[in-house]
């Protein structure tokens, strides 16, 4: 096997591929694993946020004289006594400060912090500090935010080389080929759709600590980005990277939600000022205020000819971020960019989309980056057009489909995989066109991805003297399974069982660059570099194992060399060369995407993620109520690395993606506040949601750009849910209802009005 | 502020506890700062997630809503001590085997859960169990895996 292709086939030790059981799970079933909020820090001082009970307000004054004066309370800092120095942060736009200084800009936003011996001393302490402020109105729906003479959400200061800046729009995005003006359509179908605002809900709500230390800083948090923290933070502090250490454990869920930096520049910065080591908990009800999905609303046409054929579609999609610019501009673009044609052959398309600003909640990734809501409008309109032609809607889908490795983009890869194997497979599995009891609708939808258009992904890889493996890899582990994905390459690779195998993640002070755990990037970029790596250690231990034998070898199969006629595994040369002598080899390997300015997202994608999602439902026409029998998703990955891992994750998409089709959604009342906090009044899906039969399928051809011909896998089984259950409510009831969640009061109003 | 502390003993996972807990401190907070068992994981703190569940004096509570006063006299099992009990290992297995862990941070509350459903009824329905941990959140598998795990884990000890 070459050591150079890091794109071969399938090899044959049978580890690539198999359902092992989750590296780490262990821990996380007998309670052992330590989350960022189970670690103690030595003299750490808690601290708790004060915020105000509306959505946007002046702050005339902060007192915080009796704050200081109750037991255990330590330090408070305002946003009023910020010196101007103190720089404002931010992953693309730095126009976040840290607490608000003169205005609040959404509900939740902190204008103060206390730090105290105890949690509980930090709670009243921050009960007692007294704000004197004035509520202002704020901007909270896309129509107040474009509305003529609209207050600025944000200062235009703040982004003075926008051509934007005098609006409350971030930014405009044109993307498009053809010319849909002048297409000639037999039929237009011309719609509008919502997508609500809702949250990331891990389950682990946010938490991080700072440790001041003497050469430098130490901040815990469970980021999704280790290293874009690290960056954002020693930017912040004017500090080296070198002397930032960022300690991020596995995340207990981040959904894109923990991608990037939201307290720790305030804790760091209050830590290094009063010297003491600081923890923040956020509570649930805080988690929400810290970060939800971006809410959006699209108007659209598309246009078919009588056979299906699709000819035109003319997006308009406003998505309302929140007051700070966080990731919106690359959301808004990539989601959009893609959305706008979805998995089809068009040649005429139109897209417009805007980022607008709002005195909402921090907006920012959550699972499938700003195509949940761009998919939700196009696959609803292929199933209108479907039923105003009298087509089926899977033979629809067929037709418009493009062929394996057709351009259906122009600017970007062609079609990388066989799409309309992954649409058979759904319909086959959902029994498209079979009877169904009365009552009952099926319904099904497709959904692509693009994958990362960027990335740059570093792995070392250590074989130990006694013939064992360290991998050094910088991905969070958030659930998806990459500590056992890299443990199976490794395995593969060198010819070790993965007890043997140890996958370091999580610590910038020694594990190497990776940009993010996004874009479903991890198993694509970090494995290809954990595969380079480990093929770097192979070829150093066949040069090894030559010299210590006195002999030519070879790799022969992966782990294994001949040398002088003899079969010897990694682990004999190993503990041959290193029984006496100590040591170790040191491979590395590296993954990266290059900019390329041409693209309209500055690069092309990795890979399509395309995935189609077939549901059967009940609707009670009395109640509005919907009962799920079946859900099937079924994912193109190329190749499974694992493929319960992957199952996995489409059960895990698939019912997030339930959530909000179905159910969750923040109210807001018009002072701007969230009026469904926690988990008592916004619901996510429990087991009682769960559809009575789940299943997960994947299509494997191992035409992938990452190890053994996988493609990256985990968003896609969220894109697709929302227009399959749609429009099988619209099958059962003939409702067709455009607006999220689809609850049983729209379902009912939609029957009865 | 604090007012004074109160004297409590129980038992945990087996051993014998004595401290002293100030009024507000909750069982869930006693369990992870004072006997730094953080198993036991805190999401909403209010009932609604179930990450918190432990089993006390034979019946599973969330510990998030109990003040650790409270608990006085209890008997009480977490889930660092869910190996020892009927059912316990025979969960953890199978949640790993089914793949019913993702991130895990709702899983000790969820094998807790477990525990305490077929401690009460060994050889539940798909429907039973659906019931039983409806009271636990999780955000990561879909709860289709957790459902199996439960129904590989049920039978006879
Ligand atoms: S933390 Fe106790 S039920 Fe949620
Ligand atoms: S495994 Fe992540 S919340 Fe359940």
């Amino acid at each position: 096997m070459s050591n150079a292709d890091a794109h071969s086939g399938i090899t044959h030790s049978g580890i690539i591929g198999r359902p092992i059981n989750r590296v780490g799970g262990p821990e996380r079933v007998d309670g052992t694993y330590r989350y960022v909020g189970d670690i103690k820090i030595p003299n750490v001082l808690h601290t708790r946020l004060v915020h105000l009970d509306c959505g946007r307000a002046r702050i005339h004054s902060v007192d915080t004289s009796a704050a200081l004066q109750m037991p255990g309370v330590r330090a408070i800092l305002s946003g009023k006594e910020l010196p101007a120095s103190v720089k404002r942060f931010g992953p693309a736009n730095r126009d976040r400060p840290i607490l608000a200084i003169d205005e609040t800009t959404f509900h939740g936003e902190p204008v103060a912090i206390v730090a105290a011996d105890t949690v509980w001393a930090a709670a009243q302490g921050a009960a007692a500090v007294v704000v004197d402020y004035q509520e202002l109105p704020g901007i909270y729906t896309v129509e107040d935010a474009l509305a003529p003479g609209a207050a600025l959400v944000q200062d235009p200061a703040l982004r003075p080389n926008s051509a934007y800046k005098e609006t409350n729009i971030l930014n405009e995005w044109k993307f498009g080929w053809g010319a849909v003006d002048s297409a000639e359509a037999d039929l237009v179908v011309e719609n509008d759709y919502t997508f609500p605002m809702m949250t990331q809900f891990a389950i682990e709500p946010f938490t991080y600590a700072v440790e001041p230390t003497s050469d430098g800083i130490t901040v815990y948090s469970a980021i999704q980005h280790p290293n874009y923290l690290q960056r954002v933070i020693a930017e912040f502090l004017d500090m080296p990277l070198s002397r930032v250490r960022v300690i991020a454990p596995d995340p207990g869920g981040a959904f894109g939600g923990k991608q990037h930096a939201k307290f720790e520049p305030l804790l760091a910065y209050l830590a290094l000022r009063i010297g003491r080591p600081l923890r923040l908990e956020l509570t649930l009800e805080e988690s929400f205020q810290a970060a939800r999905r971006t809410s959006a609303q699209a108007h659209i046409r598309t246009g078919f000819q009588r056979n299906g054929t699709l000819v035109f579609q003319d997006v308009e999609i406003n998505y309302l971020i929140g007051a700070y610019e966080d990731i919106a501009g690359r959301l808004v673009a990539k989601g959009s960019y893609a959305g706008g044609g979805g998995p089809y052959r068009i040649p005429n398309v139109r897209i417009l989309a805007r980022g607008v600003f709002s005195n909402t909640v921090p907006s920012t990734a959550m699972r499938g980056f700003g195509l949940p809501q761009m998919n939700w409008p196009v696959e609803c309109q292929i199933d209108e057009a479907a039923r105003e032609l009298g087509i089926d809607p899977v033979e629809l889908r067929m037709k418009n489909l493009p062929e394996y490795g057709e351009v259906f983009m122009p600017q970007d890869p062609p079609a990388d995989g066989r799409w309309a194997e992954t649409l058979r497979k759904g319909a086959d599995a959902i029994g498209w066109g079979k009877p169904l009891p009365p009552g009952r609708g099926r319904g099904i939808s497709m959904g692509l991805k693009l994958g990362p258009t960027t990335g740059a992904s570093y792995a070392i890889v250590r074989l130990h003297g006694d013939g064992s493996a360290t991998v050094l890899a910088g991905t969070s582990d958030m659930g998806q399974g990459a500590r056992t994905v890299y443990t199976q390459i490794a395995a593969h690779e060198l010819g070790l069982s993965p007890q043997r195998i140890m996958v370091v993640m999580g610590d910038t002070q020694g594990v190497p660059f990776d940009l993010q755990t996004s874009a479903s990037r991890s198993a694509v970029f970090m494995g290809n570099a954990v595969l380079r790596a480990c093929r770097d250690v192979a070829r150093q231990v066949q040069e090894l194992a030559a010299e210590h034998y006195k002999a030519d070898a070879v790799i022969v199969e992966p782990g294994t060399v001949e040398v002088g006629g003899q079969r010897k595994t990694f682990d004999q040369v190993m503990t041959d060369r290193f029984s006496k002598v100590k040591g170790e080899v040191i491979g590395s390997g590296s993954a990266r995407a290059e900019y390329d300015e041409t693209h309209p997202l500055n690069g092309r994608p990795a890979f399509y993620e395309v995935t189609c999602t077939a549901v059967e439902i009940e609707v009670d026409k009395e109640t509005g109520v919907m009962v799920f029998h079946k859900l099937v998703t079924v994912a193109d990955v190329g190749r499974a690395l694992n493929s319960q891992h992957v199952a996995m994750q489409d059960d895990g998409g698939a019912i997030q993606g339930l959530g909000h089709t179905v159910m969750e959604q923040y109210f807001m009342d018009d002072r701007g506040r969230v009026r469904n906090l926690g988990a008592l009044d916004y619901r996510i899906p429990t087991t009682m949601d769960t559809p009575r039969e789940l299943i997960s399928l994947h299509v494997e051809n191992g035409d992938g750009p990452g190890p053994y011909g996988a493609k990256g896998a985990a968003e896609g089984g969220i894109l697709a849910v929302s227009p399959a259950v749609a429009a099988a409510v619209c099958a059962a009831t003939g409702a067709m209802i455009r607006e999220l969640p689809l609850t049983p009061q729209r379902i009912w109003e939609a029957l009865h009005t | 502020m604090a007012g004074q502390l109160i004297p409590i003993t129980l038992t945990v996972n087996g051993t014998t506890c004595r401290s002293e807990v100030p009024p507000h401190l909750t069982l869930l907070e006693f369990l992870r700062d004072t006997l730094n068992l953080t198993g036991s994981k805190r999401c909403c703190g209010e009932g609604e997630c179930g990450a918190c569940t432990a089993i006390m004096n034979g019946e599973a509570v969330n510990t998030c809503l109990i003040l650790a006063a409270e608990a006085d006299g209890s008997d009480l099992i977490t889930v660092e001590g869910l190996s020892a009990m009927p059912y316990g290992a025979r969960l953890q297995q199978t949640f790993l085997d089914q793949g019913a862990v993702q991130c895990g941070f709702c899983t000790p509350g969820m094998v807790v859960a477990a525990q305490y459903l077929l401690m009460n009824n060994p050889d539940p329905t798909p429907d039973e169990i659906r019931e039983g941990l409806s009271g636990n959140l999780c955000r990561c598998t879909g709860y289709a895996r957790i459902v199996e795990a439960v129904m590989g884990a049920a039978g006879d000890e």
